[in-house]
């Protein structure tokens, strides 16, 4: 979780004007090229798993997919912009309820209430976040704690709308009018979520590579220097943290139509606290590392979970430990390792720069 | 206001005995938080470890002896984790706070769960021990003895930890570290062995608050997080390494969450959590903080 050296700050930073610059490296440029191959045969892979998967793991997957999602979205707050929160899991809740009520008083028809869900997420970070952005360290750990714990009590209280501590069942997804076929529910759930979580995590790819984005890594790194720079960090911030909360509720809206029990715990600080575990293993910033960190933590919780007699947080809790120690970047740490002996050939074009680095 | 004072004595009395706990529990974070920007989540999980101590040795029957002999035991424990979590979050303290919030936390899953394993999901009640366990008549109303000493405690408690915090040189060093840790280092004091004092000292408060919390609270799984919380939000209204703060935040929650659960019932929490958030738009570094906002 270090706050320097993430490889898509090498981009040299631009002096005076509030364009970031345009034009990368030519170098860069054929990487690309060979760098889209990775995740163009991920996304292939994902795509087939239905017909060589049995039920169990791809529902295990699906799930994967969906916290995943999530941990994207915090990632985008965390990694890009420095906003260390605990208590996201809120609009991952708020996204939740609003898919499980738009499904059941409206319509189950995808994908109108993971959108609802999205958009309420949304609202609900445009509400809290004007508070919780103003604050700084472990004020902002504090606040967002708060909006996550008023959150998940009143998913408790508010029992007429919520159904309270039983939580509230969600007629399952469907495309049109039609049900899902029993045969193939699974399979037909599992992609209804690979669709949503492709389209999400590109989108919140090209936010982070996009000028705003490098300006929310400007704003992480040196605040002051952004301010200095005639930024105005608050109103990034903010932004982000706004959209950071839409994806969280789109996240929170495919699990309710998943999973099809929203109950005030997919609000809870548990929620929060596994998601920064998977940031921590996965490593921050990078967007990818999360899902493989998200991965690991939902398998060992959902899948070995009940061989170890539903003491999977134990596992966790080790995991977590020697996570921080010896991953500080996480997963993607351990690739960024792979790749610095390029990197560092690349630096030495521009003298000085290594010393500077 | 007579009549309504004397309707919610007993709700105004529990406030001060939930108050007095928080204090002690929060006293140890606030220092720790304030002067080594360790944000230790494990601090609930050490009031668990307190609570199941007495449990363990007041099962058999609540004795003096074995009351006594669970605080001796809390007090060990306490100064062996305190000294253990200065040595594991010592690599970690040019990291972001982030990270070192984050082994915390993961050491209270541990702990929590290795608590769970030997003592199972069950709720258990603790004795007060004899000659507390009764109750006494205050203003027309019957209330738990143990309550009452339980304040007692907490007061005696505050005047001590001010005493040794404004009176002596120990509290001076402290004071110094939590204003200006490089200047304190400047001066030729090693850093990591205050630090580590001072987190055996807030350890052991943990520790102890779970002993003398069981007889009111019992224990069960998951009072680690309802405990941490309510010390997170005391440290935190109170402001970063201030007694005065730890203390008059921990009576105001004590009592905003009695009375809230007595008055509101179903609006309890938000009022607890309102409060956070009016003190911390209101006044970011908390009522009694430093003026520098931690970063």
């Amino acid at each position: 979780m270090s706050a320097t050296a993430h490889p898509t700050t090498d981009v040299p930073p631009s002096t005076g004007s509030t364009a970031v610059p345009a034009s990368p490296p030519s170098s860069s440029r054929r990487r690309g090229l060979l760098g889209a191959l990775p995740p163009a045969v991920v996304l292939v892979v994902l795509a087939f798993v239905p017909f060589f998967l049995a039920e169990d793991p791809t529902n295990i997957l699906t799930r994967i997919l969906v916290f995943g999602l999530f941990a994207v979205s915090l990632d985008l707050l965390v990694g890009i912009t420095g906003l260390p929160s605990l208590g996201h899991a809120a609009y991952f809740g708020v996204g939740a309820y609003t898919a499980a009520l738009v499904a059941d008083h409206w319509t189950p028809s995808a994908p109108t209430p993971v959108l609802m869900a999205a958009a309420a997420g949304a609202v609900a970070a445009v509400l809290t976040g004007w508070l919780a952005v103003r604050s700084h360290g472990v004020f902002f750990l504090m606040l967002t704690l708060a909006i996550g714990e008023i959150t998940s009590q009143l998913a408790l209280q508010l029992d007429d709308v919520t159904g309270g501590s039983n939580g509230m069942s969600v007629p399952s997804v469907r495309f049109g009018s039609e049900p899902f076929d029993a045969d193939f529910r699974i399979a037909y759930t599992y992609w209804y979520v690979l669709v949503v979580f492709v389209i999400a995590f590109a989108a919140m790819w090209l936010i982070a590579r996009s000028p705003f984005g490098l300006a929310l890594r400007g704003i992480r790194d040196n605040e002051g220097r952004m301010r200095s720079l005639g930024y105005t960090p608050f109103r990034y911030k903010y932004v982000a943290y706004v959209l950071a909360g839409g994806f969280a509720g789109l996240a929170g809206g495919l699990f309710a139509q998943v999973n099809r029990l929203v109950s005030p715990v997919d609000a809870g600080f548990a929620l929060s606290a596994i998601t920064l575990l998977a940031l921590v293993l996965g490593g921050a910033g990078t967007l990818w590392g999360p899902v493989l960190g998200m991965a690991v933590v939902v398998i060992v919780r959902d899948y070995y979970g009940p061989d170890l007699n539903g003491h999977g947080p134990l596992v966790l809790g080790i995991v977590f430990v020697i996570a921080v120690y010896v991953l500080p970047r996480g997963f993607a740490g351990i690739a960024g390792l792979l790749r610095t002996p390029r990197r560092r050939r690349d630096r030495s074009i521009v003298p000085g720069e290594e010393r500077a680095a | 206001m007579a009549d309504w004072f004397d309707a919610n004595l007993v709700s105004i009395l529990n406030g001060f005995a939930i108050g007095s706990l928080l204090f002690i529990l929060a006293v140890g974070l606030s220092i720790v938080f304030g002067m080594m920007d360790v944000l230790n989540l494990a601090h609930g999980a050490l009031y668990l470890v307190g609570a199941y101590l007495a449990y363990s040795l007041l099962d058999g029957g609540a004795t003096w002896g074995a009351f006594l002999g669970a605080l001796g035991l809390a007090v060990a424990f306490g100064l062996v984790a305190g000294g253990t979590l200065s040595v594991m979050t010592e690599p970690l303290a040019k990291r972001p706070i982030l990270d070192q919030a984050l082994l915390t936390l993961g050491i209270s899953l541990i702990v929590a769960e290795v608590l769970s394993i030997i003592y199972g999901n069950d709720v258990y009640r603790i004795g007060a021990p004899p000659g507390l366990d009764g109750s006494v008549s205050v203003a027309g109303n019957t209330y738990p003895l143990y309550r009452l000493v339980l304040i007692g405690i907490g007061l005696v408690l505050a005047v001590v930890v001010w005493l040794v915090m404004e009176r002596t040189s120990i509290g001076a060093l402290v004071r110094a570290a939590v204003a200006d840790r490089e200047m304190v280092s400047a001066m030729g004091i090693d850093n990591r062995k205050v630090k580590i004092g001072v987190l055996a000292f807030g350890s052991v408060l943990a520790t102890v608050a779970g002993v003398l919390g069981g007889p009111v609270y019992g224990v069960r799984p998951g009072l680690d997080e309802t405990v941490l919380l309510l010390a997170l939000i005391v440290v935190v209204i109170g402001g970063l390494g201030s007694i005065k703060g730890a203390l008059i935040g921990a009576m105001v929650i004590g009592q905003v969450d009695s009375l809230g659960r007595a008055l509101l019932p179903e609006l309890a929490s938000f009022i607890l959590f309102g409060a956070l958030a009016l003190v911390l738009v209101l006044r970011p570094q908390g009522l009694f903080g430093p003026k520098k906002v931690a970063a």
